[in-house]
């Protein structure tokens, strides 16, 4: 894109060292320039403009697809509404079928939000350089993964607006909330996840929102100007800067480890077959870096193309996260493994007849629809060449959310549907409410994030400076090696 | 305030003497208020029934038996309902040994339904309603239960609460039998049986102590059942 631009071309001389003599050398400079975004500096105010310009076009197809994810999310709270109004009869569930979609929604997009901190985070902490574009994005999946999710249990409950009493909040009767309750701890963990989500993604952001306050007027700058809480740009805020997120960074992965283990309890420490097994923690941590890698992979590539940021969003990006989606695929592969087979062998009646269910019955189509979408088809991303092509690894990240989504249902409103006594045996038929109901979950996802896309910028600036300005292409003997200085 | 003394109260439901008639689960939408749902809604599995009569089939046509068990709360000692509640609704009287569940606490989850193996709770997907004059005949001593709450099987606790203020009034202790539940007082060939298993002269009591017949339902479960059952001979089998 704006590679073609005359100014890219002026400053080529002041961002990039000249091109050396050896033409075999200056090819191979060209190419590794061409696969790595660290190692192709620009000068910073394109690469600031790169990523303001596309905040500033309302085009046409951006407010259809307003009104469009809008429309979804209004259509979505009116059906709460109705839900309000005349009870939970009006979804698909019953008796023994209590937990159904809105869970499975809840652990979905729990999982979804997994990944934002996994990536930013983790891999902040492994001095892994290629997620320095990246980091935003993931981080943004992670807030509004787990908004979407908080929502959940409050559309699920019998009476959503006595809600506060889950809070541990003082009252005359100094009836506390029971923390003898999964429910609790996993709102608990949840709240802790959140907050620190949103700080985490505003601190990294605050240079970027400086960056932006200084090149705009009106109401943006004003926005800006609030939330970049009169950042300069000092050494010491530097400093500050990076402290901050190295504490947050170290902190939030054990978070992560402990939310989606804490929402496997919720059906670990239950009675009910199918779901109290010890394996469940490490099991709902794979599954949910899983999706969320994949939820990751998906929103790359849509910010890629619609905003227009090919510059920063490389093969190379993608590549990365393909290779991590595997290495969860294949992680996930084994814990599933561990969870039927152990069943399988202890051959208990109501554990046969679940997995009778999935495997010959009824659910037989999704139960391989989910295996074909989470192990065979993520094994293709070990080939090379699927690898290197952008759209085949969305199709398989795409695959990935499907086939996750299917083992959540397959968990919960399935098992759910056997247990200790065959009289009460009953089975769950998806209801159009809770059908509007998701849609408009996954609608509220792609509105926040379009949202979003016109208001912050989303590649972080500083971060991709900052790589650039650090790495560098040196020579050794023949080869040229990446090597990276590091700050002081 | 006078001091109550520790029951225990149990059930004692001998399979042999159950005809599988349905009049304890009539007796028990009647006393308790219990909504009656539509056929539409019970074949979706929304019947509540406080107190149900399970049915299974036996052998192949047409050598087929039914037998029948009789399953309410059975108001566990160690309950798997009552940890997973987020606000106490469903808890533990140590005094009674009872499960109680606070209607007006409770806030819907519904975790208790998914955690209970016997699948005695009930979740109310709607408003009760209770056509025409079946709203003339509500038990005043039960509360209504709105939409968005769990309930289930109290033992007629607001018939326990009664005997003891009668007895309290009449300055005496409890009798045996001063407390009779409602689905124990319509079995009309006394399967049931209701007692306080402190009380060592109470018939349930004897007949806890003395049967070789008596199971609890899904005791492996370590759940500690305050229901005895008693084992069904060939005499618990129907056409």
């Amino acid at each position: 894109m704006s590679e073609a631009k005359p100014a890219g071309k002026r400053d080529r001389a002041v961002w990039r060292r000249p091109m050396p003599q050896d033409e075999d050398l200056a090819h191979q400079i060209e190419h590794e320039r061409e696969q790595h975004l660290l190692l192709d500096p620009r000068y910073p105010l394109n690469i600031d403009q790169d990523v303001l310009d596309p905040m500033y076009r309302l085009t046409k197809r951006f407010w259809v697809m307003f009104v469009i994810l809008f429309g979804l999310v209004a259509m979505a709270g009116t059906t709460w509404l109705v839900q309000m109004w005349w009870g939970l009869g009006i979804t698909g569930l019953d008796r023994p079928v209590m937990w159904a979609i809105y869970i499975v929604d809840f652990v979905y997009f729990i999982g979804i939000g997994h990944a934002g901190t996994f990536i930013s985070a983790a891999l902040r902490v492994l001095k892994i350089e290629w997620r320095r574009p990246i980091s935003r994005a993931a981080e943004l999946v992670t807030v509004f993964g787990l908004i979407t999710a908080a929502m959940f249990p409050l559309i699920h409950i019998g009476r959503p607006w006595k809600f506060y009493w889950l809070l541990p909040y003082p009252n005359e009767r100094q009836i506390w909330p029971s923390y003898h309750s999964p429910l609790l701890w996993d709102m608990t963990a949840i709240m802790t996840y959140l907050s620190c989500s949103i700080l985490f993604a505003w601190i990294s952001i605050i240079p970027d929102l400086a960056m932006a306050r200084d090149h705009t007027q009106g109401w943006r700058h004003t926005f800006y100007e609030m939330l970049a809480f009169g950042w300069r740009g000092t050494e010491t805020e530097w400093a500050n800067h990076e402290t901050a997120l190295n504490i947050f960074s170290y902190g939030i992965i054990p978070v992560m480890f402990s939310v989606h283990t804490i929402v496997s309890w919720d059906f670990a420490m239950a009675l009910q077959p199918a779901w109290h097994s010890t394996i469940f923690g490490p099991y709902f941590v794979i599954g949910a870096l899983f999706s969320g890698v994949g939820a990751v992979i998906i929103a790359l590539a849509l910010i890629r193309k619609f905003m227009h940021l090919d510059y920063f969003l490389r093969q190379e990006h993608f590549d990365g996260m393909a290779k991590f989606l595997l290495l969860l695929s294949l992680a996930w592969d084994y814990f599933y493994f561990n969870d039927v087979i152990v069943p399988w062998y202890g051959q208990d009646p109501v554990e046969k007849t679940i997995l009778a269910i999935l495997t010959g019955g009824t659910m037989a189509p999704l139960f391989y629809l989910m295996l074909f979408s989470n192990v065979l088809l993520p094994a293709t991303l070990f080939l090379k060449r699927v690898r290197n092509s952008i759209p085949a690894v969305i199709v398989v990240a795409i695959f990935v959310n499907i086939g996750m989504y299917i083992e959540r249902y397959l968990i919960i409103p399935v098992s759910l549907g056997q247990n200790w006594l065959p009289f009460d045996w009953g089975y769950y038929v998806l209801h159009l409410p809770e059908t509007l109901i998701t849609l408009g979950a996954f609608g509220f996802i792609f509105f926040a994030f379009l949202a979003v896309s016109r208001l912050f910028p989303l590649i972080p600036v500083w971060e991709v400076y900052e790589g650039q300005v650090l790495q560098g292409l040196r020579r050794i003997g023949r080869a040229l090696v990446p090597t990276r200085s590091e700050p002081d | 305030m006078a001091e109550f003394p520790n029951r225990k109260w149990t059930m004692v439901v001998d399979l042999d003497k159950c005809t599988g008639c349905n009049a304890c689960v009539v007796a028990c939408h009647a006393e308790n208020n219990v909504p009656i749902q539509t056929e539409q809604e019970s074949t979706r599995g929304r019947a509540m029934h406080w107190i149900r009569v399970e049915r299974y089939w036996e052998g192949e046509y047409p050598n087929i038996k039914a037998r029948f068990m009789p399953v309410m709360c059975q108001q566990c000692g160690r309950a798997p309902c009552e940890p997973v509640c987020p606000v106490y609704a469903t808890n533990h009287s140590e005094r009674e040994n009872l499960n109680l569940q606070v209607y007006n606490r409770c806030v819907g989850t519904r975790y208790c339904q998914n955690n209970d193996p016997y699948k005695v709770r009930f979740f109310n997907f709607f408003d009760p309603e209770f056509a025409g004059t079946l709203k003339e005949q509500l038990n005043p001593d039960v509360t209504v239960r709105s939409a968005g709450v769990m309930e289930k099987c109290t033992f007629c606790v607001q018939r326990i609460r009664r005997g003891e203020e009668q007895a309290l009034v009449e300055n005496r202790p409890l009798r045996d039998g001063d407390v009779v539940p409602a689905c124990v007082q319509a079995c009309p060939s006394s399967a049931l049986v209701f007692g306080d298993l402190n009380d060592p002269n109470a018939q349930a009591t004897k007949l806890v102590r003395e049967n070789q017949r008596k199971f609890r339902l899904l005791e492996e479960l370590g759940t500690e059942p305050q229901v005895y059952y008693l084992k069904g001979g060939q005499s618990n089998v129907g056409g």
